[in-house]
């Protein structure tokens, strides 16, 4: 369905289209995001500052930008694609040519007035570049080589150039998503029965061969993969952070320590407590029923997306939108697997919730799409 | 999604409300610090209230990096208000680079009460710069009281290994503990017990807040028997001399003074000597560190005769009436002994021999009685005995018998041992200590016990009633009529060294113990008295007394080492003691023989100026 096959006057227009916003996604949005600032308040010691002013602040221009790209129809967004693709390509190579190192890797270029991360900007240009290409394809040749070649390709090009960073956690962010998004595009399942067959096979060989002379990793990686495994052996090294992250958790208990009671954090056992680590904060001061409640927030913004996806008829729209409910969820489920020792840790922010600007602003950048989708789609010919 | 965000929900769930408890623990395991708060040290007192050991402020400056911002700078103003040297300061800036910026560094210590008000005027131009008190052990009497009190000093190694369960607080920083004399005795009461505090640290360790804070219990306050006046004057009057003297209440064994010379500065080692110092003390011919009332022993020369009169009385052997030829020498197996008065004394009886010091007298009753009887009475007068005082090294003497010659010298004992013993000479040793409990045990007929500590926090400790000697009073009041007629008869020995004051008489006895016998070459040249030896060949001069004579109250024993004889060296030295200890001051002239006055009253005022002029210094000090 292309745009001029909508029905023009079945799709608000002008002021009218503020009635058509998805308020509720709005709502439980800002909710998360006071979550976050609440958080950043406690850990800074009861301050607004450094932390959750600057935050708030962006929220409200994350809102701004969520707004505006909410308001611009849909099919503006799809012809787009391919140029914002192509567009974020050219960062993430700027980034290698120009970029700051941080934390030790190159991760942003300093624009003046906001530092942009080209790999978080990756993440959203990926998925709608993917819908974009699936909405062009016929849904009968989505399984056949050599266009699932091409998608590959689509992927794999911006992955490449934020594994160079290095960054490997949002690498494999974008890898996922970009597999989540040909799954939902209805690529064959064979494939990735296939891929998940492989890469059981190639893991199981990698630790099998272990202590063999044909041993694949060198020592000191197998002894990362340990300390993944069980962190307690190495309390002070590659474990501390998990370690001290568990022990906040734990010390939360049910209900927590209470608001701004939070000894793990305020007292600075916890490593970038601020920013990747800020969901044990809140684990430890509001327990298990604080973290429970965020997950449901994260699960009821998921509900939303796939139910508005359903009302579209769109596929560029219904694409984009999984899809971005795809890329958030697997923020926060990163996220929260590895704070909890479930999953390595690897440089990945709580969505919403983390200080921190591009991640926020590519979200709610996303987050417009979703309201784009979701104001400017056909009603009323069922 | 759904299930993986189940697993997140599970895991969380595990994490937070099974395994909770155990992570609750660790999270306080990283928070909490114990810290101590050291005691307070006790107080030493002396019987009048006066401090010898106190807990001075200690004025210092600290510096903490992080609110100094240009340490340099800083260190430079600091340097230029306070003057500090250049190591002071380079070994600061070393220090504080080595810490974390947030912990505070000490920059310089003991500074007077202008240099902190200057640097607290100049506060804005030093930031970081804080002035802090703490305490330090001060002793105000300086070397007066070094040998009884002691000293503190740090805690080494060597202290630690001695205790079993070392109190932690020992481990702290700067803590000291007693090294010597009644800060080291009475440690466990002068300590206190440590308090502690929790405090919340956050990952680097710096201190949050305090969470919780038990006191601990500051030391107990010793008071001694010491009278710091008559302690002061004792030291005074000894001072050049290499000397010792003990004063002992003849009613309750209280030791009023107990003073060795020279002495050192005790402040001096709580601040850490210098090696120079340290040197200094260690080479002096006149040994400073050595505390000579207690730890020094000395042949007691004639001051162990009233021993043998005593030992002859109690075994009935003797009468007090029978009379001794003594024509100045006495031979033996052969071997000639010698009085010290070479034409001899002609007939002497008991009294008479004590007060001219009769030697041959000695040495014929000495003969009859045999060493073990002396020994007996030497033991029961508290010679050869280690009395238990609160103090360091104090000495056990030496009661010479037969089987200590045999077992130690693997000889036998020989006539003429038991005749050396009988004038304190040969084996026989004792303390200054010993001869005093000696002397108040022969004034009062009672074992006296010596003591030193006279109440702790307040709560006096108990004076049993000391029992009798269980000796004839008769034959007690021979050899203090002896004693007596030393000091006030025109004969005795110490006869120029009289109190003429009524009801204050003083009774006593001189003591010459030889080091060296004058060689026959040295007789040759010429050498015929004891100013023409080197001064380390000379006699010890010794005297025991007590005041009055009709009712004791007062018992002295004074060494003088080296001093060439006790009748010329000690007996005036003990007469004035005495004197100042009746009269709690400076006695009038009128007590002293009318011809001497002159020179008493130069003497006097001597002292007078040598006292005040060391109270000021003590003055400056505190």
């Amino acid at each position: 369905m292309s745009y001029l096959e909508y029905a023009v006057q079945r799709v608000p227009t002008g002021p009218g289209k503020v009635l058509h916003v998805h308020w509720a996604l709005v709502l439980l949005l800002t909710a998360v995001a006071s979550i976050g600032w609440l958080m950043l308040y406690s850990i800074a010691g009861g301050s607004l500052t450094p932390w959750a002013e600057p935050q708030m602040k962006r929220f409200a221009v994350g809102l701004a930008v969520m707004f505006a790209v909410g308001f611009v129809p849909i099919w503006f967004w799809r012809n787009v694609a391919g140029v914002a693709y192509g567009l974020s390509l050219l960062l993430l190579l700027g980034v290698e040519a120009f970029g700051a190192v941080g934390m030790g890797a190159q991760r942003w270029i300093d624009l003046g007035f906001i530092r942009l991360q080209p790999s978080e900007l990756a993440k959203i240009t990926l998925v709608m570049v993917l819908a974009a290409y699936y909405d062009a394809l016929d849904v009968r040749r989505a399984s056949r080589p050599v266009w699932v070649v091409l998608a590959l390709v689509l992927i794999l090009l911006p992955v490449f150039l934020v594994l160079r960073q290095p960054d490997l956690g949002t690498a494999l962010l974008l890898l996922m998503g970009g597999a989540a998004m040909m799954f939902l595009a209805g690529v064959s399942w064979l494939y990735f029965a296939a891929v998940i067959l492989i890469g059981a096979g190639a893991v199981t060989a990698v630790l099998a061969s272990r202590g063999t002379e044909w041993q694949v990793l060198k020592d000191y990686q197998y002894r990362r993969i340990d300390s993944f495994l069980d962190p307690a052996l190495d309390p002070l090294g590659a474990g501390y952070h998990i370690n001290q992250s568990k022990i906040a958790l734990g010390s939360g208990g049910w209900s927590g320590r209470g608001f701004m009671q939070g000894t793990q954090s305020r007292l600075n056992f916890l490593p970038e407590k601020h920013t990747d680590f800020i969901f044990t904060s809140l684990a430890e001061e509001f327990g298990f029923v604080g973290g429970l409640s965020l997950l449901l927030l994260y699960g009821l913004i998921l509900i939303f997306c796939v139910v508005a996806a359903l009302q579209m008829k769109d596929r560029f729209a219904q694409l984009v939108t999984l899809g971005v409910g795809v890329t958030f969820f697997l923020y926060f489920a990163v996220n929260m697997a590895m704070v909890m020792g479930l999953a390595p840790v690897v440089g990945v922010p709580l969505p919403l919730v983390s200080f921190g600007g591009s991640a926020l602003l590519v979200l709610m950048f996303a987050f417009g799409l979703v309201q784009s989708a979701h104001i400017h789609r056909p009603r009323g010919n069922i | 999604m759904g299930a993986t965000m189940l697993t997140l929900a599970a895991r969380m769930r595990q994490i937070q409300v099974e395994e909770t408890d155990q992570f609750r623990l660790l999270a306080e395991e990283n928070r909490i610090n114990i810290r101590l708060i050291p005691p307070v040290r006790g107080l030493i007192h002396d019987r009048t209230g006066r401090a010898l050991a106190l807990n001075e402020q200690n004025y210092r400056v600290v510096m903490v990096r992080e609110d100094a911002g240009d340490v340099d700078e800083v260190l430079h103003r600091l340097a230029l208000l306070i003057d500090l040297p250049e190591e002071a300061l380079e070994r600061t800036r070393r220090e504080i680079f080595r810490h974390r910026p947030f912990v505070p560094v000490t920059v310089a210590e003991r500074l007077s009460w202008e240099q902190i008000a200057r640097i607290a005027a100049n506060a804005p131009a030093l930031p970081g710069v804080t002035p802090e008190v703490g305490l330090s052990r001060h002793y105000p009497l300086a070397g007066d009281l070094a040998h009884v009190v002691g000293y503190v000093a740090a805690v080494s190694e060597r202290d630690l290994a001695e205790q079993e369960v070392p109190d932690p607080v020992l481990q702290l920083p700067g803590f000291q503990i007693g090294k010597l004399g009644v800060e080291r005795r009475m440690e466990d009461i002068l300590r206190g017990t440590a308090g502690s505090r929790r405090i919340e640290v956050n990952v680097v360790g710096r201190v949050m807040r305090e969470l919780d804070r038990r006191e601990g219990t500051p030391g107990q306050t010793v008071q001694l028997t010491i009278d710091h006046r008559l302690q002061t004057f004792a030291r005074a009057r000894l001072a050049n001399e290499s000397a010792a003297a003990v004063v002992m209440d003849c009613r309750n064994g209280d030791l009023v003074a107990v003073a060795s010379s020279p002495a050192y500065d005790p402040n001096l080692f709580v601040r850490g000597i210098s090696v120079p110092d340290f040197r200094a003390l260690l080479d002096d011919p006149y040994r400073p560190l050595v505390d000579k009332t207690v730890q020094g022993v000395y042949p007691p020369g004639s001051t162990f005769k009233m021993v043998v009169a005593l030992a002859a009385l109690d075994s009935g052997l003797v009468v007090p009436e029978e009379r001794v030829f003594c024509p100045g020498h006495m031979d033996v197996s052969g071997r000639r002994f010698h009085c010290w008065k070479r034409g001899g004394h002609g007939r002497v009886n008991m009294i008479s021999a004590l007060s001219e010091s009769c030697d041959v007298y000695f040495y014929d009753v000495a003969q009859r009685l045999g060493i073990e009887r002396i020994n007996e009475m030497a033991a029961r007068l508290g010679l050869g005995v280690r009395h238990d005082l609160p103090m360091s090294s104090v000495a056990a003497g030496l009661n010479p018998t037969r089987e200590w010659k045999q077992s130690r010298r693997n000889e036998a004992w020989l006539v003429g041992d038991t005749i050396n013993a009988a004038i304190g000479q040969g084996f026989v040793l004792s303390s200054p200590l010993q001869l005093a409990v000696m002397t108040a045990r022969l004034a009062s007929g009672r074992i006296l016990a010596p003591r030193l500590v006279r109440a702790v926090s307040g709560v006096e400790a108990p004076v049993p009633e000391a029992p009798l000697l269980g000796l004839d009073a008769g034959a007690l009041a021979i050899v203090r009529q002896g004693m007596g007629e030393c000091v006030n008869h025109r004969r005795g020995t110490a006869w120029s060294s009289r109190i003429v004051e009524a009801g204050g008489r003083m009774a006593g006895k001189t003591g010459t113990s030889q080091v060296f016998t004058i060689t026959a070459a040295e007789r040759a040249a010429g050498v015929r008295r004891q100013e023409d030896l080197p001064w380390n060949r000379r006699n010890h001069g010794l005297f025991v007394g007590y005041a009055p004579e009709e009712a004791p109250r007062f018992a002295v024993a004074v060494v003088v080492e080296h001093g060439g004889g006790g009748s010329s060296a000690a007996a005036p030295v003990a007469r004035d003691i005495l004197l100042q200890a009746l009269h709690g001051g400076f006695p009038p002239l009128s007590a002293y023989p009318e011809p001497q006055r002159n020179r008493i009253e130069t003497m006097q005022r001597d002292l007078m100026d040598r006292m005040q002029s060391a109270g000021d210094e003590g003055r400056d000090r505190a």
